[in-house]
């Protein structure tokens, strides 16, 4: 008998159809797109709205020679090739960052004298704005991409680190009790217990990472201009040279473009994680 | 364990004068006063008390998570813990969960993977293997939790009001479930609540506790014979008389 009860309360406390949002699929992508395809359209009538009203007119273009000037520009290898180069510079930048925010990270956030040592040191070169590393980073390499990479890795390194920590602090107290109960010590505790519970947290570093590392790359791309190597940065410099705005403008959009798709792959990370844990 | 003097079977959990004091100076707080305590093999003890009383500072310090200002605790055999949140790791499913019990014990991949499947099935609820605890009401991530420490392979079970945050019907199915799991394995099991009929219901014994300090003031054996329900006369009965005693000791701080 109880044990009817029992099977029966289980059923009744699950949901009965798992519901992943409603509606089509179709439907669904339409209805988080909409309001983005609005903002855009927003942004491209009152750009318009400025042009027509002959601000600058002179030397400030309408949304349609600029987007001319892109489909241009779009259609030479350089700015691909501008592309290529800038995106493997991230890449890289980025990757180094990782590896050593996270082990810098994981090895800090558990060694107390180390914390002690580094903890504070770590936020205060994340607070520090990343150009102040530019100067350094040329001298100690000389105008080329290895400069250009040092400053990306010390802008995105700290937040990194940052995140991992915070995730080991607030991993629950119960869920290391449980684990160590469990027999799990040190390296296993780490691995089984402390490493993914903060995992979100380290998502939400990583994120925050990458976007100062996209400030320091562009930034260190404007300023350190080297031969033979287009890169986003040197096409900006080069417009700017020419007083050419629509050129100018056409590489903002590409590096706002690429700037939020890289944004939208650690959200929908981060949307995962999110989601398998139960925390929405 | 040589300066124990117990003369009956070994316990598996011995406190001998165990205080247990946080802070320092002015300011301290002594959570834990001279408790002794013997819990025999396969004993069911219940440990009950108001707030204050150090009933979990008692289980911290059993599960060696926590060491005691002075006196002795003595444990003999492994620990497991559930507490009021089952505590299950939510990036694991429930089966996952009770498989890094069994990967922690030091168990084979085949060996995890049947072992599990039979563990789900002790607490029934073998077609969850899959879901992961959000996906659970609180009493299945009650039951996860208790298969979960059953695979733990340990010797003493400690519950620290593993069931209060569930709504009464749900409870009482888990006290059969409890019940009808701790019989057939020998396990001790020491069981924190403050609902009384709860800790009539369940308990071989049932030890009352004072508050600030947690000093034991009487125990209570239960004779009642099992199965129990928590509705019947007799547990109500000396629920009562337990609860009269409590209120006595609670009305001591308000004066």
């Amino acid at each position: 008998m109880a044990n009817d009860v029992l099977i029966g309360l289980d059923a009744l406390d699950q949901s009965p159809a798992e519901r992943r949002g409603s509606g089509q699929l179709g439907s669904r992508i339409w209805r988080g797109t909409w309001p983005k395809l609005a903002a855009i359209a927003l942004v491209l009538i009152v750009w318009e709205l400025l042009f027509l009203a002959g601000w600058k007119h002179f030397i400030f273009p309408g949304p349609a020679a600029t987007l001319a000037d892109l489909g241009d520009q779009a259609k030479t290898m350089l700015l691909w090739r501008a592309i290529g180069i800038t995106m493997m510079r991230a890449l890289i930048g980025f990757g180094l960052a990782l590896v050593i925010g996270t082990v810098v990270g994981a090895l800090t956030a558990r060694i107390a004298p180390l914390r002690a040592a580094i903890g504070s040191m770590i936020t205060a070169l994340q607070t520090m704005p990343t150009l102040v590393w530019l100067p350094f980073a040329i001298i100690l390499y000389g105008p080329n991409t290895s400069a250009i990479i040092f400053v990306i890795v010390l802008a995105a390194a700290p937040s990194i680190a940052n995140g991992l920590i915070a995730g080991v602090d607030y991993t629950p107290p119960q869920l290391l009790k449980a684990g160590k109960l469990m027999g799990l010590r040190r390296v296993s505790l780490y691995r089984h217990v402390i490493m993914p519970a903060s995992l979100p947290t380290y998502v939400t570093g990583l994120k925050q990472g990458w976007a100062f590392a996209w400030h320091g790359l562009l930034a260190g791309e404007l300023l350190v201009l080297i031969a033979n190597e287009p890169s986003l940065g040197v096409l900006l410099n080069s417009d700017q040279e020419q007083q050419d705005m629509a050129g100018v403008i056409s590489i903002m959009i590409v590096i706002l473009i690429l700037g939020i798709l890289v944004d939208t792959l650690f959200g929908r990370a981060n949307n995962a994680i999110r989601r398998r844990w139960g925390l929405t | 364990m040589s300066d124990t003097t117990i003369t009956e079977a070994p316990a598996t959990v011995t406190l001998t004068g165990v205080s247990k004091v946080y802070g320092r100076g002015a300011t301290a707080v002594r959570a834990l006063d001279q408790v002794t305590l013997s819990v025999a093999p396969g004993e069911f003890t219940c440990l009950i008390g108001a707030s204050g009383c150090g009933k979990s500072t008692l289980l911290s310090l059993v599960a060696d998570l926590e060491q005691p200002t002075s006196g002795k605790v003595g444990v003999g055999g492994r620990v497991a813990l559930m507490f009021q949140e089952a505590g299950l790791f939510p990036w694991l499913t429930a089966a996952g969960n009770v498989e890094l019990a069994l990967r922690a014990g030091g168990l084979g991949r085949a060996e995890r993977k049947q072992r599990t499947v039979e563990l789900l099935e002790t607490v029934q609820l073998g077609g969850f293997g899959a879901k992961r605890p959000h996906e659970l009401s609180g009493g299945m991530r009650q039951r996860v939790a208790l298969a979960r420490a059953l695979a733990q392979d340990a010797d003493v079970l400690l519950m620290d009001e593993p069931f209060g945050a569930l709504d009464a019907m749900t409870r009482d199915l888990l006290h059969d479930e409890l019940d009808r799991v701790t019989a057939g394995r020998n396990l001790t099991v020491l069981f924190v609540t403050h609902n009384v009929r709860e800790a009539v219901r369940l308990g071989d014994r049932v030890v009352l506790l004072s508050s600030r300090p947690g000093r034991i003031i009487k125990e209570y054996p239960v004779p009642i014979e099992r199965p129990r329900r928590i509705d019947s006369a007799p547990v109500a009965e000396l629920a009562g008389e337990i609860t009269d005693r409590l209120r006595a000791e609670v009305g001591r701080h308000g004066k």
